[in-house]
């Protein structure tokens, strides 16, 4: 079976994946999800932009999770699993929303803390399994063994 | 400008679930509004509606299609559009018109019926659309946002369940012999407690339901008013219905990521706090002049939020107020007397007009069961998607 992104074009896979935002070549600003046409700056008038990796790692801005299963379009697989929601505000200044990496729920997160980016599958249909990226918590060496 | 335009008429569908067309409840509102002003609807020379929202996006234009309901008049029409502030920029559309002197007169109706459940995006597939991709590629339903925010006050603020619990409790009260309130029964914080967690932390009855209902204003110049002999109208002293300023660094319903702050840093005020902050500029008046308030309970924790970005009180401190009583009937602010989206649930185009009719009820002094003691001030608050928001202020 094949592996794909369930979105094109919106992280790259491999051993240290990454979200691919949008620079403005003109003010710096960087947009996630990837954008094109005109800066949303209200005082730039830039209308060019590059493609950047994001930062990998961020710290938790909120988290949840999804106790119910959600409505179409999300695609659940046969056997609901309730799965965590986080926002990691990322070094560039923006706040990006994911799931949370497989076996990882809210009692493992807190406001603050490190996450790291990991791409896991989202679902798997007709054309293989397809890929998301998730919020995975960074556990300190030592911390571990607390818990 | 807090002069001249005057509320003259307030009604209301009751919310439910009743199973009829929006327009059913947009004209039974609507006669209720011309009734309680006095005022035939052949004399009404502007009709504005609320356009009906589906999932984020409009719907159904309404503006004609209440007049044609109502029988046409003649009258100039417009419908708007603003998410859950659509009600407040009807109103705000109403306003300035009758500034500008291009109407004297003018009926403001929202209604709308809507779905059991989550609330989620139309058929079809949109890769472009956030509101679609946010479902399809991370399940982040509506009551996920809420959760965000929550959650935020519980790890910064000290916030606890029992505190989001007792916001249901006191709206629940408020809303208790409100005749237009779909839900009228006293809770426990048990109760809250008990219910099914639906997104940590909040349960089922932390999260608003969504209902069918509608909301009308008859809104006037002062000089007509002062012609038909009201002694001494409620007026409207300002409307907010700002945009964000870039960056906003909130996470918004229904994107993906925040704008960026690393480059222009974070905007003086939130998007939330900014809809207030104009509302209080235009009427010349200060938080502490408000006499209640009545704002978007979409959750219960997010009454808290917006008692802070309403500058009732300081940023963490919405907490102490609640435990206090303070934000109770009879405490210092009661906050959502009329009990809030918690009794109502939502009707998204007729809910700000729901609030604008509430605040209306409790200067008068006829909010029979839940009233205010002195109410002179009164203001509203709310917040939608894609950027729309908006807060009246209303005074005697």
């Amino acid at each position: 079976m094949s592996v794909s992104p369930a979105i094109d074009g919106w992280f790259t896979t491999g051993p240290e994946p990454a979200l691919i935002g949008s620079q403005c070549s003109s003010c710096g600003c960087v947009f996630f999800p990837r954008t094109e046409g005109f800066c949303r700056n209200p005082v730039c008038d830039g209308e060019s932009f590059e493609d950047v990796e994001l930062s990998r790692r961020g710290r938790v801005w909120s988290y949840t999770d999804a106790q119910y299963q959600p409505p179409p379009p999300y695609i659940a697989g046969d056997e609901w699993e309730p799965f965590a929601l986080a926002a990691v505000e990322l070094p560039e200044g923006l706040v990006v929303l994911g799931q949370v990496a497989e076996g990882y729920g809210v009692g493992d997160l807190h406001i603050g803390q490190e996450a790291e980016l990991v791409v896991e599958t989202l679902y798997t249909d007709d054309d293989g399994e397809r890929t998301i990226w998730r919020w995975k918590p960074v556990v300190e060496m030592g911390e571990e063994a607390d818990q | 400008m807090s002069e001249q335009v005057a509320v003259l008429g307030v009604g209301m569908h009751p919310w439910g679930k009743w199973g009829k067309s929006f327009v059913t409840y947009g004209v039974h509102a609507a006669r209720a509004a011309l009734a309680d002003a006095g005022v035939p609807w052949k004399d009404v020379d502007l009709i504005v509606g609320g356009e009906t929202v589906r999932n984020g996006y409009a719907g159904y234009v309404a503006g004609a299609t209440f007049a044609q309901a109502l029988g046409w008049n003649g009258a100039r029409v417009a419908t708007s559009y603003a998410a859950c502030a659509t009600g407040a920029q009807a109103l705000d559309t109403a306003r300035s018109r009758i500034l500008a002197g291009q109407s004297e007169v003018a009926l403001v109706v929202g209604a709308d019926t809507t779905p059991k459940g989550f609330l989620a995006p139309n058929a079809g597939e949109r890769w472009d659309d956030p509101d679609w991709l946010r479902f399809r590629l991370l399940g982040m339903t509506n009551p996920a946002y809420f959760a965000l925010y929550a959650r935020r006050r519980m790890d910064l603020y000290g916030a606890t369940s029992e505190d989001f619990a007792q916001v249901k409790v006191k709206n629940a009260r408020h809303g208790l012999h409100n005749p237009n309130a779909r839900y009228r029964k006293a809770l426990t914080a048990q109760d809250v407690l008990d219910s099914a967690v639906v997104s940590d932390p909040l349960h089922l009855l932390d999260i608003c339901a969504t209902s069918d209902g509608a909301a009308a204003v008859v809104l006037v110049s002062a000089e007509y008013a002062r012609r038909l002999g009201a002694e001494r109208p409620v007026r409207v002293a300002a409307v907010s219905t700002v945009t964000p300023t870039f960056p906003n660094t909130v996470l918004d319903m229904p994107l993906l990521a925040t704008e960026p702050a690393g480059i222009v840093g974070p905007p003086e005020r939130t998007f939330k706090e900014g809809i207030a902050h104009a509302a209080y500029e235009e009427a010349g008046i200060g938080p502490e002049d408000a006499s209640l308030a009545e704002v978007y309970d979409l959750s219960t924790a997010l009454e808290l939020d917006w008692i802070e970005d309403l500058g009732l009180c300081k940023r963490g401190e919405a907490e102490a107020l609640l435990r206090a009583g303070d934000t109770t009937i009879g405490g210092r602010i009661p906050v959502n007397p009329s009990g809030g989206l918690a009794c109502f649930g939502e009707a998204v185009p007729a809910q700000a007009l729901a609030q604008v009719c509430e605040v209306t009820w409790q200067l008068r002094g006829q909010a029979e069961g839940r009233q205010v003691e002195d109410a002179r001030v009164g203001i509203t608050a709310n917040q939608g998607l894609f950027g729309h928001g908006s807060s009246v202020l209303l005074t005697l």
